[in-house]
């Protein structure tokens, strides 16, 4: 503001500091509420309490499950893999050990209980989010130990067809793939031997 | 009396009354004021070439998608259940639903050509240099604009690509350090793709982004009539002015701009509609294959590519290895290779605006900088094989060499400067190799030594030739514009 100029000389009797003061709190008054109202439609756009509630917990019947097979359930959106491995995938997982990234699953991609040789709760049962740690594609379950286009020396795993990650039969990301982490294993409990709930663990039952 | 005379008589009274019209408006809104200001007495260079009929033609794409997109709205179900049928049910059961339909995606592909090519005009010519700084600032925040316009409009048919297209950009804000996971969340509204996000979607693609693409378009054009139009031998025709005081080489927009552009949007829709009519998919690039498959959050489509004209920064985007456990620094890359042209005018400061008095090495280079970003496109679209991948690594070095070399060259320079310029050009690109190596181990051959050779000899031939050559000494700019 410029007092110096004709036009700008206040009328007799103004208080210009008085005025100032009031123009600076009007104007902080009104930064203020603008401030109030962004909150309100910015927070809008989290995931609402429906979207929340759906995110709510699944359970898996495991009895029917048999050695080497994968059921695929739907947990917040994400295709969660629950597979009964066979002795023989468990020996080879232990042969690629030297070419995996992580493979003591020292990165923060599973709860606790799930930090061992085969990032499981049973050694058999593996429970693993499938959406690849990349940019979120799904990588196809390929068990079989048996040269394929994508690898020749393949011991069973996940393959990512959107940009060529690969991983182990526990989920353990390769060296030299675009996917920077293992797959995540999600939090789940056994109910008992037969029945398992994905999304739930006694943790975050409380 | 004669007819003849009964004509004229009703002729001049027409006349009158409209000038009576005329003053009547304009002593309440300065119509005639905005006519001449704008357009009748708005002075633009004589010499305009074919380059610039793009500007006028994205203004009629933008007047085009805006009206193919309100009564695509009258039928279109932003519904995660309904959405794909939807626009079955436009393509199908409503009349001339298709065509109305392949106008607004075959516009979307054309909105990119003609940008594109209006921004590599700006290259050419030094458009965004002083004082025309905010006038590309604005051109570039519509580029930006355009391209959250395009990718949101992209998951509304809910098609396979649609999703995964989502799915995938939107898994970029989750890799940002620290927030990145809520960010995702937030974006989505979900924790994943749902029709939530798609309802969101719809909302920003809709009225939001057309909002601030219109208000920015709006700016954009009062920068451009504040400063005026550059030209094509990027003189100031402001500063010679007739004793009119009008620009001695300008002549009024209207009727001679207006009718070249005329022309040339006829030109332009005779290819527009002929892709519309007898290629829209355009062989899977305008519309691709996957998304004549309804979304499907378990099944991954074979191979994700975003729409072409998102390909070369996708290409960038893949070809960043990961780096300590983060995808991030892929994601950097590419979104440093559009933030970066948001600085061009700082960053070429060059006072010699067009590249017709900028000496031959220039033009080379602007034409290096354009075949880089279009095989990079080219790459974007295929799959990332390690050959490609490399490829794409090397080009992406080229792209921002661009930007360097611009740097150089903004003054002339001596050979001491240019040898030490050379040398540290070459050091980061050997540096960026080491890092590189040290994390692929044994998978690097020799392919990829040989591949040093695309930004290495670049450096090379624009930095080091100028200091035994005169190929970079600028020319003589002449003092009026050529023809």
């Amino acid at each position: 503001m410029s007092h110096d100029g004709k036009h700008d000389t206040p009328a007799e009797g103004v208080d210009l500091n008085r005025r100032h003061i009031l123009t600076v709190a009007t104007s902080l008054a009104g930064a203020a509420g603008v401030a109030a109202l962004v909150y309100p439609f910015l927070a809008s756009m989290n995931p609402s309490e429906r979207a929340r509630a759906e995110g709510a917990p699944v359970e898996v019947p495991i009895a029917k499950l048999e050695p080497g097979e994968q059921t695929k359930v739907v947990w917040r959106g994400k295709s969660v893999s629950v597979i009964r491995r066979t002795p023989e995938m468990l020996e080879k997982m232990k042969e690629v050990q030297g070419d995996l990234l992580d493979p003591d699953s020292k990165e923060a991609q599973q709860p606790a209980y799930a930090v061992n040789e085969f990032r499981s709760r049973k050694p058999e049962i593996l429970v693993l989010v499938t959406n690849c740690t990349h940019l979120g594609c799904s990588p196809a379950f390929s068990p079989e130990a048996v040269p394929q286009e994508f690898e020749p020396k393949w011991k069973g795993g996940f393959y990512c067809p959107c940009h060529g990650s690969k991983f182990d039969l526990a989920g353990r990301v390769y060296k030299n793939v675009p996917a920077p982490l293992n797959l995540v294993v999600p939090p789940y409990r056994f109910v008992n031997d037969d029945l398992i709930v994905v999304g739930e663990d006694e943790e975050t039952r409380g | 009396m004669s007819n003849a005379t009964d004509d004229r008589d009703f002729f001049d009274w027409l006349g009158e009354r409209a000038t009576a019209l005329q003053g009547w408006i304009d002593a309440r809104f300065p119509m005639t004021d905005f006519w001449e200001a704008h357009v009748s007495k708005y002075y633009a260079p004589k010499n305009f070439n074919f380059w610039y009929i793009f500007g006028g033609i994205a203004l009629v794409v933008l007047v085009l998608q805006i009206v193919t997109g309100i009564f695509l709205t009258m039928n279109y179900k932003p519904d995660a259940e309904k959405a794909f049928a939807s626009v079955e049910y436009i393509m199908r059961d409503v009349d001339w639903g298709w065509l109305i339909r392949y106008m607004h995606s075959t516009g979307a592909s054309a909105f990119f050509v003609v940008v594109y090519l209006h921004m590599f005009r700006g290259l050419m010519y030094g458009s965004y240099k002083k004082p025309r700084e905010l006038l590309w600032l604005f051109g570039m925040a519509i580029y930006l604009c355009l391209m959250a316009e395009a990718f949101m409009g992209y998951l509304l048919p809910w098609g396979q690509m649609s999703y995964w297209g989502a799915q995938v950009i939107i898994s970029l804000f989750g890799t940002v350090p620290g927030i990145g996971p809520g960010l995702a969340e937030w974006i989505r509204g979900d924790y994943y793709v749902s029709d939530i996000t798609l309802n969101r979607f719809f909302a920003l693609h809709v009225i939001a982004l057309p909002l601030v693409l219109c208000g920015l378009v709006l700016f954009h054009l009062i920068a451009l009539h504040s400063v005026g139009s550059n030209n094509p031998d990027g003189i100031e025709i402001k500063k010679k002015l007739g004793p009119d005081g009008v620009p001695l080489d300008g002549i009024p927009f209207h009727p001679y701009y207006t009718v070249k552009d005329t022309m040339a949007v006829i030109g332009f829709f005779f290819v527009f509609f002929l892709i519309v009519f007898f290629a829209p998919e355009m062989g899977g690039y305008f519309l691709e294959h996957a998304n004549f498959e309804a979304a499907n959050a378990l099944k991954t489509p074979d191979h994700i590519a975003p729409v072409w004209y998102f390909t070369p920064f996708y290409a960038m985007l893949r070809a960043v290895p990961s780096f300590l456990g983060s995808q991030f620094p892929g994601v950097a890359v590419m979104g440093l290779a559009v933030v970066i042209l948001f600085f061009l005018p700082w960053i070429d400061r060059n006072p010699v605006k067009s590249m017709r008095y900028r000496g031959p090495l220039y033009t080379l280079l602007l034409l290096v900088f354009a075949a880089a970003f279009a095989v990079l496109g080219y790459l974007g679209v295929k799959p990332a094989t390690p050959v490609f991948s490399e490829l794409a690594f090397r080009l992406t070095e080229v792209y921002f060499l661009f930007f360097a070399i611009s740097w150089v060259y903004s003054e002339t320079r001596g050979r001491a400067y240019l040898l030490k310029a050379t040398a540290t050009i070459v050091a980061v690109l050997v540096l960026a190799d080491v890092a590189r190596f040290s994390v692929m181990g044994d998978l690097v051959t020799r392919f990829h030594y040989l591949m040093w050779l695309l930004p290495g000899g670049a450096t090379l031939m624009f930095v080091l030739l100028p200091a035994y050559t005169k190929l970079n000494d600028p020319l003589p700019v002449p003092e009026r514009v050529t023809h």
